[in-house]
Parts: C-alpha cells; structure tokens; sequence
C-alpha cells in the first residue's frame, strides 16, 4: 500500500509541476523577448532596452497608458468602497427585502460575459446623453469590480469571529463603533486584496472598455489589442512587462501591507 | 442573536449605495438592452428609432409599444450565422470546459494533498497568472504559436513534424488560449473543497478494502462534486460570450457569439441586432446563472 500511495504522489506532483510550467512559461518567454534586440520576434539579438525606449517615444501609447492607470486607480478607489458597504451589508445585514436581488446582482457580473455588460452600459450612457469618455468607461469597470471586491471581503466577514463584536457592543459600544474599532482592522487586509483585484482586472480590460469609451479616449488594452490584431511587435512585449512589473511591485506591497496588519491575526489569502 | 439583530441594521443601511448602483448600473441597462433588441434600425446616430419616449406620457407609451417588432430576433431565428454562432459558442464552451476540469483536478488534487505550508506557496503560485493581464497572456502565446514562433522552432529541432506547423488561426491555437486563461477559475473551487475534505474518509475506504483508485471514484470525486460544478460554471459562462481570445488565436471563417455581436455592433453598427443577439445569449445563459447564483451564495454565506 505504500507503493500506491507513493505513485500517487508523484503523479501529483508531476501534475502539479506540469501545471505550473504551462501558467508561467508563456509569460517568462514574452518578459525574455521584450530585451531582444532584434526587430524579428524569435530571433534573439542580444540584449537591449531599445523596444521600452520606443514605447516612451510613443505618444498615443503613452497617453493611452496615462488614460488606463487613472481609470484603474478611480475605478478601483470606487469598487472597493462600495464593494466593502456591499459586502457589510450581505454578512452582518441578516435577512432584508430583495436581499436575493441585490447578492444575484453582485454575484452575475463574475460570470457575465464582458460583451453584454459592456453593451448593456454604453446603451444607458447613450440614453442618459453622457458624454463618454474617462468617467463612463470608470463608472463601467467600478460596477464590475467592486463585486469582486465583494466576494473578497465577504468571504473575510463570513470567517471572522463574531463574538469579538459582540463583546465590544457587550461592553458599550455601538454597532458602528464595534465595526469600526474591532472588525474594520480585522478586514483590512481583504480591502486591500480587493483593491489590487479590482486595480488589475481594470487594467486588463478590452471588451468593456471598446464599448463604452468614446473616440479620442483609448485606454492601454485596446491600444495594446489593436496592435496585436496586426501582428507580433517587440514594443508590444515591452509595454506587456511593464504592465506585469507594475502589477508585481503592488503585489508585493499589498503583502507587505497584509502581514503588518494581521500580525495580531492570522493572514489573509490573497484571494 | 439580540445585539447581531441590532448590528443588523446599520450593516443594512451600508448596502444602501451599492444596492442603488448596481440597480442603476447592471439591472437598468438590461431594459434598454431589450428596448433597443426591439427597434428598427436606421442609419443615424444613435443608429436605432427610438421606440418611445417616456417624455411624452402614457399614450406615447402605448402607441410605441404597439411599434414594438421582433422582426430583429426573426432575423436571428432565419439567418444561419446566427445559430450557427451559438452553437459553436456552445460546443467550444463545452469542450472546453471538459479540458479544463481534466487538466484542473489532478493540479488540485496535487496542491491539496501537499504538506500544509507548501498549500499556501502553491495556491500563490495558481493565483498569480490571474493577476498578470489576461490580454498579454493571450499575446505571450501568439508569440509562441505562430509561424517562426517557438513552438515550432522546438518541434522542427527535435524533427517531430517535417516543416513548420500552423498553429495561428486555428481551433487548437483557440482552446490553448481558453484553457490557458481560465485554468486558475477552475482550479482554485476544486482546491477549495479538496482541501477540506475529511481525510480519515479515504483510510476508512482503505481499510474497507477499497484500492485506492476506486475509494477515489467511491469517496473523494462525490465529495468534491460542489467543487466541480463551481469550477465548471465558472469557466462554462463566460467562454460561451468570449470575444477576445477566438478573435486573436482563431481562424475567421467561423465566430463564435460574442464576436457575432461584436461584429454586428462595431462594424456592421446595427445596433438592434446586437442588443437581439445579446438578449438570446442572456436568455441561454440564464440557467447556468441560476445554478450559479445558488452555489455562489451557498458558498460564500454556507460558513455562518
């Protein structure tokens, strides 16, 4: 029996090893092929910064990148806030009228597919007379991200011991003052998971973004796909491992961030 | 259960704001989605008559609605574009979704049975591709995939295939993309409820006398079963509306959905029809949400 159990572990961690090859290798080769010197994707000329001095040579680009980091930043500003009051409401609101309503609409942006959310927006901002641009594009990735920030903190609330805010309210304090002093610390590090979530997934959208921008106003992804719509360029791969650095150095901080405040607690997930 | 009644009711005054904007911002557009579905089309812009005027009062109302056509949702029933395009939606969502869960569960299953400190590292490690751009995940693999591209150079190296594979354009070049992007999704439920099984379960099967491949079959898989409807659901949905990555790694000769309706409404700028082909692949998607919403809520809310 031993045997069996041993084979068994070695086809797990030959799935396992296979498994994160296949994730990461694509995106180690494209960070290597960024460096290369040569205008030929595949052939490697050596190394050379010149694709990254292309891109900051590059206006529309640049611009584009500018219009996607503060998207990003708002958008992901908006989602987490809401996405918190949200998540309060779905773990500590017990039962309230059109409770189904409201976590189905949280739940189903998760899974829609981008096409209908985005056409679905652009078709209330032209009703509306919006002008579209920065605010209709942020207004759009807010709704989609802040349920993930959702699902991410209420997960956090749904395993928090609740007997601590009860003590707190046992000892005199109020609702709001309990949640402020004994949970709101407790769940800190989720909010800031969920704003990196909602950050990142700002960042990388296409489809919705194509639907509800307006002329003028591209952001980095839609740059970024009608360049890869013609073809492989090596400016492109600089762009791509400047987005994945950007996102590493914010991973790495959120962590940091996550460990100093649940020093007193256990750490959270980073999902 | 007094004082969580009495926190309950500043925790339901918080969900006031969200409450509004989801209802403004996901559930009201889905009207004028089906308002527009509705319409004719007309070359202007916005390029559709508008169908009523809530200005004008009731009577207005009751005359646009009499204006109302399906003429747009006939046209998606007679053209073979369009049901064509959702049953490749479909069959690609489908088989899809099976390679996922073949290629998913033996990874979960691995990272669930690792000592305790390596689980954290490996979850990490599942979880990080998701937070690195999905659209650069897809051009990393146009890289690979075409004609001088990787792949290729290392298939031609070892004399496996006599001259250079196309791979771009392909439905292959597609399913590689779609398994590659929605790997975590389908990982990460199954490691969930495969990390929390009872593993006294399995010894019991064993000194039962099950081998071990059928006290899997018998023990573990029904027990991970919420784990895989999760993770199938999860990956099903959105590829069935999946736009970007047929689009870049598939050939053009046959669209799934999603691209019909980004065709119809970018290029072809027929407004009404897109909101018809929108409102159709909302309405098959409809169970599959449902099945969804209950597990997502189950499991979410089941720890209380």
């Amino acid at each position: 029996m031993a045997r069996t159990v041993n084979r068994l572990s070695r086809f797990n961690m030959t799935a396992l090893a296979l498994g994160l090859a296949f994730l990461y290798l694509p995106i180690v080769i494209l960070v290597i092929f960024s460096f290369n010197a040569s205008r030929l994707v595949n052939v490697w000329g050596g190394w050379s910064l010149r694709w990254y001095i292309e891109f900051f040579n590059d206006r529309a680009m640049l611009e584009a990148a500018w219009m996607s980091l503060r998207v990003a930043a708002v958008s992901a500003t908006l989602a987490t806030l809401l996405g918190t009051l949200a998540a309060i409401g779905l773990a500590r609101g017990e039962r309230f009228a059109g409770r189904a309503l409201f976590s189905g609409m949280l739940y189903s942006p998760l899974v829609m597919p981008e096409v209908i959310s985005g056409l679905s927006l652009l078709l209330l901002f032209v009703a509306l007379n919006a002008e579209r641009g920065f605010w209709t594009v942020t207004i759009a990735h807010t709704t989609l991200t802040m349920c993930f920030v959702t699902v991410v903190v209420q997960s956090r609330l749904a395993s928090l011991d609740r007997s601590l805010e009860e003590a707190a309210m046992d000892l005199g304090c109020n609702p709001v003052k309990a949640f402020l002093m004994v949970t709101l610390p407790l769940i800190v590090p989720a909010i800031v998971a969920g704003w990196m979530l909602a950050f990142t997934l700002s960042l990388d959208d296409v489809v919705i973004a194509s639907f509800t921008t307006g002329p003028g106003s591209a952001t980095l992804p839609i740059r970024i796909y009608s360049e890869v719509r013609l073809g492989v360029k090596p400016e492109i791969n600089a762009i791509c491992t400047l987005v994945i650095a950007l996102i590493a150095v914010l991973i790495v901080i959120a962590s940091f961030a996550s460990k100093l405040s649940s020093s007193q607690g256990e750490s959270a997930a980073p999902l | 259960m007094s004082t969580r009644r009495i926190f309950a009711r500043p925790a339901r005054y918080a969900a006031i704001a969200p409450y509004l904007w989801m209802a403004l911002f996901f559930l009201v557009p889905f009207g004028f989605v089906l308002k527009i579905s509705l319409s004719q089309t007309a070359i202007a812009q916005p390029p559709y008559t508008p169908v009523f005027d809530l200005g004008e009062g009731w009577a207005a109302f009751k005359a646009a609605f009499e204006q109302l056509s399906l003429e747009n949702f006939r046209l998606l029933l007679s053209d073979n574009l369009y049901i064509l395009s959702y049953l490749r939606s479909l069959v690609v969502a489908a088989t899809s979704t099976l390679i996922l869960l073949v290629i998913g569960y033996p990874i979960a299953y691995g990272m669930a049975r690792l000592p305790q400190r390596w689980q954290g590292i490996a979850m990490t490690l599942v979880i990080v591709p998701f937070w690195t751009s999905f659209l650069i995940r897809i051009y990393a693999w146009i890289n690979i995939l075409q004609h001088d591209g990787l792949l290729n150079r290392i298939l031609l190296a070892l004399h496996l295939v006599p001259g250079p594979v196309v791979w771009l354009s392909t439905d292959t070049a597609m399913y590689i993309g779609i398994v590659y992007s929605y790997l975590p999704f389908m990982i990460l439920p199954l490691y969930a409820t495969l990390a929390k099984m009872d593993r006294t379960l399995l010894e019991a099967a064993e000194d039962l006398g099950a081998s071990a491949r059928k006290a899997f079959w018998l023990v573990t898989f029904p027990l991970s079963l919420p784990g895989v409807w999760a993770g199938v659901l999860l990956c099903f949905i959105p590829i069935v509306g999946e736009f970007v990555i047929p689009d870049l790694l598939a050939g053009s000769n046959s669209l799934m959905i999603g691209q019909t309706l980004w065709l119809e409404f970018f290029t072809n700028k027929d407004w009404p029809v897109a909101s018809a082909v929108a409102i159709a692949l909302l309405l098959l998607l409809v169970p599959p949400l449902v099945l969804y919403d209950r597990l997502q809520r189950r499991q979410v809310e089941g720890r209380r």
